[in-house]
């Protein structure tokens, strides 16, 4: 248990919420492949269930989503873990949205498609920040 | 389009037709009212003016004459109560008598004479010869037996010239006898003779007969009938006092108006007659003026109606033309904006799937990396084909970014932009079509140019228009379109050239205008140009063109640095 313990604190652990499946799928076996702890989820709900069973370092939304807003989301999740990273991925460059993003406390954003390399570097980041908050 | 036109122009027509005749109404019913009133009413009060002074006139001659009457008849009265039977009986009394009285009235008495119960002349003095002259049967006589003292009508007698008598009966030893005088018809007939108005205006007396009791002026032919209806209808009215005033044609067109009174206790009736043209010839000459006046306001304010509302229709049409343009240019934003929400849908749809794409296309890739994999034959063609999937990928999401960014400036809000960056966005969303055309689009843009505060998409419309434009001016192999921009005394100078055909130096005053286009119908609307010219003007800008047939054309703006 603490061996498992050990073992998962030096894996950054991500939390994908998208609704496009597929997306989360590749995206999560890619990460995956380069030693991230990922959690799949396609819906608010569903992002907001795990976090309740376990804490992430750093969360990727979606910004529009079927069910509920990425920046809605993000509200309840900076109120309920002050301390995570979130990075938005949208599909669509709504400058006003990703503004609103940032003045809610997400720290980065990308425009899908994006290249894969700028959304390893940018969770790398946000774990560097979260690491480094937690340990002051 | 030119059905449209014709309807436009219709309505303008039907416009100005509508608005002269509210004008000629709206000004004429007043006029007509106002002068047509006042006409009437100084018509009115003139007649009642020239019915009263005719009155008065005729009544202060029908006095003089009755005064006349008296007098003579009170002479002779006088006489007759002075002098005895006896005296008067004495032809050489008699003659000096009427000696003395002609002396006093300027021979006014003719003869004088006495006749006794029977009628017969006793004694006569005057020029006649009549002596033993029989009256017994003349009807001067019989009323003067009856009345005591008479006047009779003029009448021509034994003698056979007219004149009237006065008598005046007297008694003497049971007997009566008469005095009698004849009045000169000369002498009275110039009293009455004399009352002249203008030159249609004369007096005449009548007896209860019609006959005419004095002479008549001009040569008038005594309508005996019409006189007749006169006394008749003088004598219903007698109780009424005072002078009765008709108007009557005489003949077809000839008005005459005539004033009546009775004189002699009723017995004569003078008329005065004038012709109606003569006595309102005032009014009429009035009438005519403002007749003419009426005509002539009438005719300004039908000619003021007709140049007025052609102007004022004139401001209309501008003003909708106006209208009709920026309706078009709203039309043409709102067309942009449709456009720009469209682009912003299907490039956010398109960016999912092909993220997933360039995804799934880079985990392949990761798994090409695999120890087992590397041995494959076709590794090369693999890692081949998952670059080509992730470069087209790549260009997809330049795509669909740019639709994105065009997207956003579609709205109005000024804001600062770097023109250059504007233009190169505008020319590589051009390219294409250009392509399409052969023709190669260059720029030389000077670098580090000020920001400028400006709408992106207004602007946008603007070099969209002029990039088409020349494109569409040039449609051949080896079209060229320079567009280029510089900084000039704290303007902005953007200047788009092609070596298209050039525009026909007649076309080139009109081609900012609205609606003015050389493109076939359903091709453009004509507004481009004029479109452009709004937004640079609203700047504070000015738009330039310089033409040469087969050359080419160049437009040029000017964009103030605020």
């Amino acid at each position: 248990m603490s061996e498992n313990k050990s073992v998962q604190d030096n894996r950054i652990r991500v939390l994908l919420v998208d609704d496009e499946k597929e997306y989360v799928h590749v995206l999560s076996n890619r990460l995956t492949l380069r030693g991230i702890d990922v959690t799949k989820t396609y819906s608010g709900v569903e992002a907001l269930q795990a976090f309740r069973k376990q804490d992430f370092d750093v969360a990727v939304l979606d910004i529009k989503m079927e069910d509920m807003d990425g920046l809605e989301l993000l509200k309840i999740l900076k109120k309920m873990v002050p301390h995570i990273e979130v990075i938005m991925l949208t599909g669509h460059g709504s400058a006003e949205e990703l503004r609103l993003g940032m003045k809610l406390g997400a720290c980065d954003y990308l425009i899908k498609p994006c290249e894969f390399k700028d959304l390893l570097d940018k969770i790398k980041g946000a774990y560097q920040r979260r690491k480094s908050k937690t340990e002051r | 389009m030119s059905n449209n036109k014709h309807l436009k122009s219709s309505y303008y027509k039907s416009l100005t037709r509508k608005m002269i005749s509210v004008i000629i109404l709206v000004s004429f019913m007043p006029m007509v009212l106002v002068g047509g009133i006042i006409l009437y009413q100084f018509n009115k009060s003139c007649r009642e003016k020239t019915s009263v002074c005719l009155g008065a006139f005729v009544q202060q001659h029908k006095q003089n004459i009755d005064a006349f009457l008296s007098e003579k008849l009170n002479d002779i009265k006088f006489l007759a109560a002075t002098f005895n039977f006896e005296e008067l009986r004495d032809k050489f009394f008699l003659q000096q008598l009427l000696f003395r009285l002609q002396q006093e009235y300027e021979s006014v008495f003719v003869d004088l004479g006495l006749v006794d119960e029977d009628g017969l002349l006793l004694t006569y003095a005057g020029p006649f010869k009549l002596e033993k002259a029989k009256y017994s049967e003349a009807e001067w006589f019989r009323k003067a037996i009856k009345e005591h003292y008479f006047i009779s009508d003029v009448f021509l007698g034994l003698r056979g010239f007219p004149h009237f008598i006065v008598a005046v009966t007297q008694y003497h030893n049971g007997r009566c006898y008469i005095l009698r005088a004849t009045i000169d018809f000369a002498k009275f007939n110039n009293i009455v003779e004399n009352v002249r108005v203008g030159e249609t205006g004369f007096a005449f007396i009548l007896n209860r007969k019609g006959e005419f009791q004095t002479n008549l002026p001009f040569n008038i032919v005594p309508d005996k009938g019409l006189y007749m209806a006169f006394i008749k209808r003088a004598e219903k009215e007698k109780t009424r006092k005072g002078v009765q005033i008709v108007e009557k044609y005489r003949g077809f067109a000839k008005k005459h108006i005539y004033a009546a009174d009775f004189l002699k206790n009723g017995e004569w009736l003078l008329v005065f007659q004038q012709d109606t043209a003569e006595v309102f010839a005032n009014i009429r000459r009035t009438t005519y003026i403002a007749v003419f006046l009426i005509l002539m306001g009438g005719l300004g304010i039908v000619i003021m109606a007709f140049f007025q509302s052609r102007r004022m229709v004139g401001f209309i049409a501008e003003a909708d033309k106006e209208k009709e343009m920026m309706n078009q240019q709203v039309i043409e934003t709102g067309k942009l904006a449709t456009i720009g929400e469209l682009a912003s849908g299907i490039a956010h749809e398109i960016n999912n799937p092909v993220a997933i794409m360039v995804e799934e296309a880079g985990w392949v890739q990761d798994l090409l990396d695999e120890q087992e994999f590397r041995k494959s034959d076709n590794l090369d063609e693999f890692e081949s084909a998952v670059k080509q999937i992730q470069t087209q990928g790549q260009r997809c999401k330049e795509i669909t970014h740019k639709l994105l960014s065009f997207a956003r400036k579609t709205d109005a809000r000024m804001s600062d932009v770097q023109i250059n960056d504007m233009i190169n966005e505008l020319v590589e969303l051009s390219s294409q079509r250009a392509k399409y055309s052969n023709t190669t689009i260059k720029t030389s843009l000077q670098k580090g140019l000020p920001l400028i505060k400006i709408s992106e998409p207004e602007m946008q419309q603007v070099f969209f228009n002029l990039i088409n434009n020349a494109i569409d001016a040039i449609n051949r192999k080896g079209g060229i379109i320079n567009i280029s921009s510089q900084l000039q005394d704290n303007n902005i100078i953007i200047s788009v050239a092609d070596n298209g055909s050039g525009i026909p130096s007649d076309n080139l005053p009109r081609i900012f205008d609205p609606f003015f286009t050389t493109k076939p119908v359903g091709k453009g609307t004509g507004l481009g140009l004029s479109i452009c010219y709004g937004i640079i003007k609203k700047l504070g800008g000015d738009i330039d063109v310089k033409s040469v047939l087969e050359k080419g054309t160049t437009f040029t703006i000017r964009i103030p640095v605020s």
